[in-house]
């Protein structure tokens, strides 16, 4: 890799006061033709263009981004990372992106502070106490490390938690993935993009996709806002926006959009060291590493492309923050804001050929897409690649909704959808 | 979040709403005959319009009752509200 990251090119650029670093990846017209566009300059996009380079030898592509990278959903989440999900097809998908996403920055030579620190999701009713011991034991079986927490352990884990018996939900234990964690989202774009630029990769920034060309049911090309690219295989990686394209194409997926709200507080000293979940109430908080206290809240319950959300999503989420938090009590939130989410019916991904032969769709990751952006990549690079799926994502096809053999992770995801 | 002019009862904020999705997907009238995709398409596809869309919402929080909307995705701008069983305005 040229420039590589080092402590020895630190002290090299210290001297010129970072003056002279290089550009990490560039910003090309787009050529007339390529093997394979991608489109969408998210995480999962960059990293679809990455592994197509790197495991599949395809050079000549290029990933079209219509603002810029990262920009969209891969900067607006919440940055959780964990795989502890109920079903084995979704264990297997899951598992996969972490265990990339654990040297991760070492294969890219970029920091994305990727951060072990476990993710606890909390039962507050029988009904959760048993489906999460259920989801450990699955997740067990898988391989997958889980364990049960009781009140108490819970209060050891995480001392800040409100584990009263007397409160609205109280808190009856719960589940600890410790390999799970968080990372710095914006760093897995960077970093993606810069090892994709290395390999001949052309990134480019500001340009739409407007149409999709097809002769008969074979794609043959893009019209973007910078002009007609030929190419005879499309991904597409466009999120909350997928249907969007789809339906230029003249395909209909199983999507809704929708706006998933998230927002930060000011930054205080460090409080908590890992990430909490809960279901019931649907609250999770984590602590960045700048201070700033990170809570997602929910979705709205309609269709919209506004990157807003409203305002009731987010005072039923500090409400529930607040019960379980009381010590936040007095926090001032900095920051709120939305980004579009691309929900399946059954809360699983689509990772897939379309009937238009070229034209494959990686979508439908919903709330939780971010935790598996390496290993969507990968999958989707070997389905672009192949023509033929991974094993790993075989289960997550279009023609599940045909077939009827859904991957219904809607209560098992661990936050409500 | 915006407020909503149910037909039944007038203008009302958006949380005593409830979206029911894309309007006017006409339910299968002989479902033994129908083929897996067809069955898919009823079920599951749906268009998810980036700007004008016509759909069902219903008025959980308030008289229960079901009426349609034609509102713009893309800015939340309600452009028509009209009851179950009318015909759909032209935007």
């Amino acid at each position: 890799m040229k420039n590589k990251y080092s402590i020895f090119s630190l002290i090299k650029n210290a001297f010129s006061q970072h003056e002279n670093w290089k550009q990490a990846w560039g910003n090309p017209e787009p050529k007339k033709e390529y093997e394979a566009v991608i489109v969408g300059g998210g995480g999962h996009g960059l990293a679809t263009a990455y592994y197509l380079a790197k495991k599949h030898n395809m050079k000549n592509i290029a990933v079209l981004e219509k603002g810029w990278i990262g920009g969209g959903n891969t900067g607006r989440n919440t940055t959780i990372i964990r795989s502890n999900y109920l079903w084995d097809a979704s264990a297997g998908l899951y598992d996969h992106a972490l265990k990339i996403w654990e040297n991760l920055s070492q294969e890219l030579n970029y920091n994305i502070m990727f951060s072990q620190r476990g993710v606890m999701n909390l039962a507050h009713n029988l009904q959760d106490v048993r489906d999460l011991k259920r989801r450990t034991h699955a997740n067990r079986l898988n391989g997958i490390d889980a364990v049960w927490l009781d009140t108490k352990q819970v209060k050891e884990f995480c001392p800040i938690i409100n584990t009263s018996p007397d409160i609205r939900y109280p808190v009856l234990g719960g589940t600890l993935q410790r390999r799970a964690g968080t990372a710095r989202h914006d760093a897995v774009a960077w970093g993606y993009a810069r090892g994709a630029d290395t390999m001949g990769v052309d990134i480019i920034q500001n340009c739409e996709v407007k149409g999709i060309k097809r002769n008969g049911d074979q794609v043959v090309g893009l019209d973007t806002t910078k002009g007609f690219i030929k190419t005879k295989k499309i991904g597409v990686v466009a999120a909350g926006h997928s249907s969007v394209i789809a339906n230029m194409a003249g395909l209909k997926l199983p999507l809704e959009s929708k706006p998933l709200q998230a927002l930060v507080s000011e930054p205080v000293k460090p409080i908590i060291d890992t990430v909490v979940m809960s279901n019931a109430v649907h609250a999770y908080v984590s602590q960045s590493d700048k201070g700033e206290l990170v809570i997602g809240a929910g979705t709205d319950a309609y269709i919209s492309y506004t990157q807003r959300g409203s305002h009731d999503v987010v005072e039923g989420t500090l409400k529930a923050i607040l019960e379980l938090y009381p010590i936040f009590s007095r926090m001032k939130m900095l920051r709120q804001w939305g980004g579009i989410v691309d929900i399946c019916p059954d809360a699983s991904p689509i990772i897939s050929k379309t009937n238009i032969k070229g034209l494959y769709f990686n979508c439908g990751w919903g709330t939780g897409g971010f935790k598996a952006t390496p290993g969507s990549g990968d999958l989707f690079a070997h389905t672009i690649a192949n023509d033929e799926p991974h094993k790993l994502n075989a289960a997550f096809n279009l023609n599940r909704f045909v077939s009827g053999d859904l991957v219904d992770e809607h209560g098992a995801a661990a936050v409500a959808h | 979040m915006f407020v909503i002019n149910c037909p039944y009862c007038g203008e009302r904020d958006q949380s005593e709403f409830s979206c029911g999705g894309e309007a006017h997907i006409v339910r299968p009238k002989q479902p033994t005959e129908l083929s897996d995709d067809e069955w898919a398409e009823y079920l599951f596809m749906r268009k998810n319009i980036k700007g004008v869309q016509f759909e069902r919402w219903n008025h959980a929080h308030g008289c229960r009752k079901w009426f349609n909307m034609v509102r713009d995705t893309s800015n939340d701008k309600i452009h028509a509200v009209y009851k179950m069983g009318e015909k759909p305005p032209v935007i």
